[in-house]
């Protein structure tokens, strides 16, 4: 252990569960642990109840990085106005299943 | 019926070690620690209701006996202490707890109640497993404060394998495990298992008796003023 003050000892962690049907994993919210096996025990008792067949991962908050909201313009408009990206200019032909 | 005499002692076990857990809330270490206490402590207070359910009136079993006709271990009433001390108990408890409802076989209500509490006790031993490692081989001074709860704490280990009436359990090779996994995880955290054999650790009389140790009759005191206060009522 290192001797950094105490609570540098319990960083953040993100936290993201699939439910038991579920297809993927979501956010579900945070919580300080000071390593990973305990962000993940203390991860189940916060927001799966230890229900069964759920999987979490934890990922510390710290090794995250996010789209910054000022540049949010630049970063996602260019796409939602070229509407020639979007695959929406053709007919489905009757049969086709599974699309 | 014979089978349902055990339901006694390990319901008393789970009541009085889940009032003990109870007293940490809004004392823990982390906010987290608080929900993980209090977490063993629903599971714990579950399987002493599932178990006085076996026997008659949960609340008159838990509310209305006087000290000497409680059955749980001496181990379970031992005051929390620092934090190392009550995970040293949550250690011992819950590793003995494990191997035993992992013996018990059968069908019947109490099968069915340790087939339950059994994967419950499995995270509760995780749980002081993982604490036990990160205060033993911690810094200096949480490893000498977890060798105190555990020096401190074995004196109460011995009576954790007296027979109990109504499970057909062989003790020793119980006790033979019990020693192991204790060992295996005290030299994982770089802490020294007491000299001597635990079935001839010295206990102030037996629990299983009903002869407990000080503390215990004001921890009922305080459990129990209520009720006895307002027999009766409902609530």
């Amino acid at each position: 252990m290192t001797d950094t003050e105490p609570g540098r000892d319990w960083p953040l962690w993100e936290v993201f569960v699939r439910g038991r049907r579920g297809l993927s994993h979501t956010h579900a919210g945070s919580l300080h642990a000071p390593d990973a096996v305990m962000a993940l025990r203390n991860a189940r008792d916060l927001y799966t109840r230890r229900g069964e067949g759920v999987s979490v991962w934890v990922v510390p908050a710290a090794a995250i990085t996010a789209s910054s909201p000022d540049e949010r313009d630049a970063f996602f408009e260019p796409a939602a106005d070229k509407p020639y990206r979007h695959p929406t200019f053709y007919e489905i032909p009757e049969g086709v299943r599974h699309l | 019926m014979s089978a349902v005499a055990a339901a006694l002692p390990l319901a008393d076990d789970a009541l009085v070690l889940s009032h003990r857990l109870a007293e940490w809330l809004g004392h823990a270490p982390e906010l987290e620690e608080e929900l993980a206490l209090a977490n063993i402590s629903l599971d714990l207070l579950g399987q002493a209701r599932a178990c006085y359910a076996l026997l008659g009136d949960e609340d008159a079993l838990a509310y209305r006996r006087e000290e000497r006709e409680f059955r749980n271990l001496q181990l379970v009433e031992q005051p929390n202490g620092d934090f190392a001390h009550t995970i040293t108990r949550q250690l011992f408890f819950s590793v003995w707890q494990e191997l035993l409802f992992g013996r018990v076989t059968g069908t019947g209500p109490p099968a069915a109640v340790a087939a339950k509490a059994v994967k419950e006790t499995a995270y509760h031993r995780d749980h002081a497993e993982q604490w036990t490692l990160r205060l033993g081989d911690g810094t200096e001074e949480s490893h000498r404060r977890t060798q105190r709860a555990v020096d401190a704490l074995w004196r109460y280990t011995g009576e954790l394998f007296q027979p109990l009436e109504g499970l057909d359990i062989a003790m020793e090779p119980l006790r033979r495990d019990w020693r192991a996994r204790i060992g295996d995880i005290l030299a994982r955290a770089t802490l020294t298992m007491p000299e001597g054999p635990d079935a001839d650790a010295w206990s102030a009389g037996a629990g299983r008796q009903g002869v407990h140790t000080e503390s215990f009759g004001r921890m009922l005191a305080e459990m129990q003023h209520l009720h006895r206060s307002h027999p009766g009522a409902v609530w």
